[in-house]
């Protein structure tokens, strides 16, 4: 099934590309090796060095984008790329209006819409792994998945009620000089349903267990890994034509090697 | 599939046993006699929406209904809400309310359940229903992205009163957050009649802040994970079920509580004040104790506990591991009105006396107010306030009048060391003092512990010594003991 909408939607890409617009802010990433708290397997993962947005897409940038390319305002989409919930809040197919924070960030907003974006600029999502190796710095260290204090905030903001209203940047600058890894909305990245959560998760224990038992992550006196229980079940949660409140994006470039 | 079928299997067998055991003891069976019919194969008539209600109260009993498709329609919302007064934390709750909706089926419906995830919530979720039989309790079924909904159906097979829950990842979280509640499956032509019912849940909260810490408290993981709670409490909050939230009652009246434990980690000593459970069914299953004074609910359990209101009073429900409810807020009320039976009781109710006393170290009335006070305070208003915090503090072992313990505790009356140096007084209050000192020329050779007070108390009560007993008239401002604060 999914397989079959990338194809489709890869054709409806090439048809799309070349318009190109203005490119957001990027900080270059040095890549590296890491331990995902879940991963692919349990092993180590290497990413190589990459660009990624400073800030996530925000609703003017988005609003900007759809103005453009009008498939992807809300009356247009089809529904195979964005469900009901697509835009739901804005005025209307090019109007934020009152409820929409233009400089918040981008959201109810599906996959492929996000993966055109980004495409559109010249750009790709990132893939889970990059995220993940980025959003495990500090403000000082570039991984802190070991530091309580730093997992507790992550913790403590994946808790707090409506922060999709704060506006990019409102959070901290981390280690790599980006912006809003944690603290706002969720971001979608390029494979986020290569992780296979259920939904029951005691079952998960026994039927994934690289995902569960890698990385000693069964041990869930560890606070960095509820965070990341809290990331993985939510990527397990949604499908690619899901639009979500809480749920935005940002942009990440190969570097040329 | 298995399962349906090796429960087709057993149950028969089950039942042959049952019958077997209870005509060779000779006594009334406390099973009701629909559970010789397989509830597999109870036929539903016709569909009705089921009645969802917040605590304390239940749906209306379902009599002598036949079964029938049920739906369910369920919301989870994540909200703030408030713990105790001044205290507020992010609920996440199955219908907006916790513990969730109750929600009342009979044995043999078809419930078919369908789970809102508000577009607003930043988490999956799911349900687990005990009372459902299959794989993860429904779990697996349920689980739904924010801004989306799931629908799933099960038979209720096994009557009595079950938990449900979320079991999404970190399951822990979820609960500890407020999502649970129950589900009542009532056996063939109901639960015997009583004249009224109340929905009772006991939970434990772990925050960043200490019991009665003001302001929005996230959730400590650390401390639910050492289950080390900061709030005990009946249905979502401190004062869910007192004063006005009170539950209520008439003398004459039997009054059934539904209660169930979401935990996530602690077990409820159930127990109410003055009253003894006529009928407790044991984890709210078929088997009936009576003359029950505590019942025993397991986390992820529950109890549906009968009893009759013989005498007016207010009585007070408490999970009885007795710091949970006298500190941490595990208490409710139940008020009787009516008249009294000398006979039964004959003694004066007092109400006051079951206040909750919150979570910090008990203090002095006055004490407490001293910081707002002090702001704009005088010499004397700080040497009464001071007296307080002296009385609270220092008169165990420096005495009604400052004369100490000869050999033990130094005197503070007439004193030259305290007199001399003000500053290594305030030092004193703050860090505790060990070693060898002189005071009027005796020997001491003791232990002053550190004081945790305010820098407005620390002033309060020096100055108090030091306009007392002789001594030099020396006034204290917080400013001073700041400053020696920061000396260090």
């Amino acid at each position: 099934m999914r397989l079959k909408s990338i194809i489709l939607f890869g054709i409806l890409l090439q048809s799309a590309a070349g318009f190109g617009q203005e490119p957001s802010e990027m900080k270059k990433i040095k890549g590296g090796t890491f331990v995902p708290l879940y991963g692919t397997d349990s092993s180590e993962i290497y990413v190589r060095d990459f660009e990624l947005d400073v800030y996530p897409v925000t609703n003017e940038q988005f609003l900007a984008f759809v103005k453009k390319y009008p498939k992807w305002q809300r009356s247009e989409v089809k529904t195979l790329f964005a469900d009901n919930n697509y835009l739901r809040k804005w005025e209307s197919d090019t109007e934020l209006g009152k409820e929409v924070v233009a400089k918040a960030p981008a959201t109810t907003i599906s996959w492929y819409a996000a993966k055109d974006y980004c495409a559109c600029q010249g750009k790709r999502l990132p893939s889970m792994d990059e995220w993940e190796y980025v959003a495990m710095a500090s403000e000082t260290k570039a991984n802190a998945q070991t530091d309580s204090i730093f997992n507790k905030r992550i913790v403590e903001g994946y808790e707090k009620p409506k922060t999709y209203l704060k506006p990019v940047g409102s959070t901290f600058k981390n280690y790599w000089g980006i912006y809003d890894m944690h603290g706002l909305v969720w971001e979608w990245t390029s494979d986020f349903n290569s992780v296979l959560i259920s939904g029951e998760s005691r079952q998960d224990v026994d039927t994934e267990r690289n995902l569960f038992c890698g990385s000693g992550a069964v041990n869930a006196s560890n606070l960095m890994d509820y965070a990341a229980f809290m990331r993985y079940a939510f990527r397990g949660s949604i499908k690619a034509n899901y639009s979500i409140q809480n749920l935005g994006f940002r942009c990440a470039k190969s570097l040329k090697q | 599939m298995k399962i349906k079928q090796s429960i087709n299997r057993v149950l028969p067998v089950l039942t042959v046993l049952g019958l077997a055991l209870l005509a060779s003891c000779g006594t009334e069976g406390t099973k009701k006699e629909g559970s010789a019919v397989d509830p597999l194969n109870i036929k539903v008539e016709g569909t009705m929406d089921a009645e969802l209600t917040a605590p304390p109260f239940v749906p209306a009993p379902v009599g002598d209904r036949p079964a029938k498709k049920l739906f369910v329609d369920m919301e989870i919302l994540e909200q703030e809400g408030t713990m105790a007064n001044g205290v507020t934390y992010v609920y996440w709750t199955f219908g907006g309310s916790v513990p969730g909706s109750f929600i009342r089926t009979r044995v043999g419906d078809e419930v078919e359940f369908t789970l809102k995830n508000h577009p607003d919530n930043k988490l999956p979720h799911n349900i687990d229903l005990h009372a459902v039989t299959g794989p993860g309790g429904g779990a697996a079924s349920s689980f739904v992205a924010p801004g989306h909904e799931v629908t799933f159906s099960f038979k209720t097979l096994n009557p009595g009163l079950y938990v449900y829950h979320c079991a999404t990842a970190p399951v822990g979280m979820h609960i500890a957050n407020g999502m649970y509640g129950l589900i009542l499956v009532e056996p063939e032509g109901g639960l015997p009649p009583v004249d009224r019912e109340y929905y009772v849940m006991q939970g434990d909260f772990y925050t960043a802040g200490e019991n009665g810490q003001p302001g929005l408290q996230p959730f400590d993981m650390q401390k639910a994970v050492d289950e080390d709670a900061d709030y005990v409490v009946f249905n979502g909050s401190v004062n869910s079920l007192t004063g006005d939230n009170a539950l209520t009652a008439k003398v004459g009246e039997t009054v059934r509580l539904y209660v169930g434990n979401g935990g996530p980690n602690l077990v409820s000593s159930f127990h109410v004040i003055g009253e003894i459970f006529d009928k407790v069914y044991v984890e709210g299953g078929s088997m009936i104790n009576e003359d029950v004074q505590t019942t025993l609910i397991p986390a992820g359990g529950a109890a549906i506990v009968d009893f009759k209101i013989d005498v007016p009073g207010t009585f007070i429900l408490v999970d009885h591991s007795i710091f949970r409810a006298f500190n941490k807020g595990a208490l409710g009320m139940l008020k009787a009105e009516g008249t009294e039976n000398k006979s039964v009781y004959s003694g004066k109710q007092v109400e006051g006396i079951y206040n909750p006393e919150g979570g910090s170290i008990q203090s002095m009335p006055g004490e407490a107010k001293a910081p707002a006070a002090a702001v704009a305070v005088s010499v004397e208003e700080r040497i009464k306030l001071g007296k307080q915090i002296y009385s609270q503090t220092c008169f165990a072992c420096h005495q009604g009048e400052g004369q100490g313990i000869a050999g033990a505790f130094p005197p503070l009356a007439k004193s030259d060391y305290l007199n001399a140096d003000v500053d290594r007084a305030i030092g004193i209050v703050l860090h505790g003092l060990t070693g060898e000192i002189t005071v009027n020329g005796a020997k001491y050779n003791s232990v002053m512990t550190a004081q945790t007070l305010t820098d407005e108390e620390v002033a309060n009560v020096l100055t108090f010594i030091y306009n007392s007993w002789g001594n030099n008239k020396t006034e204290v401002t917080p400013m001073m003991v700041t400053k020696v604060k920061s000396a260090h």
